[in-house]
């Protein structure tokens, strides 16, 4: 069994993308402040979602694993997190 | 929808499908809401449910239930960049104490079946978005456009809960009292399973990963076997990842390779990447369990027990789900859904073995911490084992010699003395 990747890793789940309403949202002002050998998100999403693209965070919600960690590790507060709509977002087959 | 109901459930994993099937089962009118597609669909785990607080609920629940393996072997690794060192216990003696893996989607699916089939009406596909109160109190949630009014809301929406905060009962999680984890399901031949594991049809190992894996970040890994799945999963405390050199998918992908893992999991096929948030705050958060016409269960009541060599929720989720069921009933009797006429949800799990046990083992989440325990104790380990094993011919040295001289490299006897301590008074 190699390595994967983390595309590799997530296109193994089934996902029912909202293309209307992104549960995730960055908040640009705070996240400016942030240096970006601080970005805590690029290291913790363990969907790797969050990339530094030249100074700022580039963040595709698409292939989010919706376990909330992110929120929680953000320095600046900047990341305003829901819940995708019912029915939207990642499906368990296995859990 | 204009109906009051007795209570509505947020959430149907298994404290809210427990809860639900309890209530209604002693008439109540219920209703749960689920966000995902159907119950289960966004319920996630490592993989090992101990049997004995559903067994309560629903007795011979196995016989029925959609379990995988029962448990009859636990295995503790440390784990050096080369080596593997466990503590290995196969014994059909753990019978005695049922526990079986599980996957959540069809596990949950069945249970919130048995909520529907008590009398509880369950609608999935749809999001709770905030609870409603009135004067303060707690009386029923939001869907979009919809309210549903209840008498008691059960806050069954998992770690994040979302209704608990937004009912102001409490702030959010600090990323030092959660870890994050990530599990691959990995699909093997039966066959395949039974023979690299050393097991029998129908039983199953459990195993956890202390060292290596972490790359010395507190946390650990673990496996479970499936019926034709193996899922292999990291946890790792949040706040420590944000400053840590890797990043959480690169420690897992490092973990997967192990030279003593690959050969377990050669040629199995990854079927699924999930994730989940892993709470650590029981004991603190069970101060904002209940408030006026709200009852926060499971893990978004913080209800998860790690020791190091356990981890524990399922069971725990199931107990509290029963607690407040059991409360609601006798609050539906009174007519008295306060904060005080709920407590007895909090008197209920104090009974139990859910909140004494997180207070046997409330030291444990500090010991957990202690870095020498990922960076130092798997190298000192693997060396005594180097001291003990290795013959070459040259001058042998006797034990209390490999072993005084290893600890000595390790941070020193006085060291290793108050990690001792540490230890056996937290675990």
């Amino acid at each position: 069994m190699n390595r994967a990747s983390i595309e590799e890793l997530l296109g193994t789940n089934k996902y029912e993308v909202d293309g209307d309403e992104a549960h995730i949202v960055i908040d640009e002002a705070a996240c400016a402040c942030c240096s970006s050998e601080r970005c805590a998100c690029v290291k913790a999403c363990p969907a790797g979602l969050f990339k530094i693209a030249g100074d700022k965070i580039a963040f595709d919600y698409a292939g989010c694993l919706e376990c909330g960690t992110c929120r929680l590790v953000c320095l600046q507060k900047g990341i305003r997190w829901n819940y995708p709509r019912g029915g939207f977002g990642v499906e368990y087959r296995y859990g | 929808m204009e109906d009051v109901f007795d209570a509505v459930v947020v959430g149907a994993g298994l404290a809210g499908s427990t809860a639900a099937y309890c209530m209604a089962g002693a008439g109540l009118n219920v209703l749960v809401i689920e966000r995902g597609s159907f119950p289960g669909a966004k319920n996630a785990t490592g993989g090992r449910l101990y049997a004995h607080s559903l067994e309560k609920v629903i007795p011979g629940f196995a016989k029925e239930a959609p379990v995988q393996r029962s448990i009859t072997r636990e295995t503790l690794t440390f784990l050096t960049e080369r080596s593997a060192i466990s503590l290995d216990v196969a014994s059909d003696r753990l019978l005695e104490f049922p526990s079986y893996t599980v996957l959540r989607p069809e596990f949950d699916a069945w249970l919130a079946g048995k909520a529907e089939a008590a009398g509880a009406t369950v609608v999935p596909g749809i999001r709770v978005d905030e609870p409603v109160l009135r004067d303060g109190k707690v009386v029923g949630v939001r869907c979009g456009e919809d309210t549903m009014e209840a008498n008691v809301v059960i806050a069954a929406d998992g770690v994040n809960s979302l209704t608990a905060q937004r009912a102001g009962l409490r702030q959010d999680l600090d990323s030092s009292e959660v870890a994050t984890g990530v599990k691959c399901v990995i699909e093997l031949s039966k066959k395949a399973i039974e023979e690299r594991f050393n097991i029998n049809e129908n039983s199953g190992v459990a195993r956890m990963f202390v060292g290596e894996c972490t790359k010395g970040l507190p946390g650990g890994g673990f496996l479970y076997t499936n019926i034709d799945t193996v899922s292999l999963g990291l946890v790792v405390t949040s706040a420590d990842l944000a400053t840590s050199p890797y990043s959480l998918v690169e420690l897992f992908e490092d973990f997967r390779q192990h030279p003593q893992l690959k050969a377990l999991l050669d040629d199995g096929k990854v079927v699924e990447y999930s994730a989940h948030l892993v709470p650590e705050g029981g004991l603190k958060m069970i101060g904002t369990a209940v408030a006026d016409g709200l009852v926060v269960v499971g893990d978004a009541a913080g209800l998860v027990l790690n020791t190091g060599y356990s981890v524990r929720g399922m069971d725990f989720a199931i107990a509290s789900g029963e607690a407040a069921a059991n409360a609601v009933i006798r609050a539906s009797k009174t007519g008295d859904f306060t904060s005080s006429g709920l407590s007895r949800y909090v008197d209920n799990l104090k009974r139990s073995f859910v909140m004494k046990d997180l207070e046997t083992f409330r030291r444990a989440p500090s010991l957990l911490r202690n870095r020498r325990i990922y960076e130092e104790y798997p190298e000192l380990i693997e060396e005594m084992m180097m001291g003990l094993f290795g013959v070459d011919g040259s001058p042998r040295t006797p034990m209390r010699k490999i072993v005084t001289s290893t600890v000595k490299r390790h941070g020193g006897p006085v060291q290793m003395g108050k990690d001792l301590l540490q230890g056996v008074t937290s675990i």
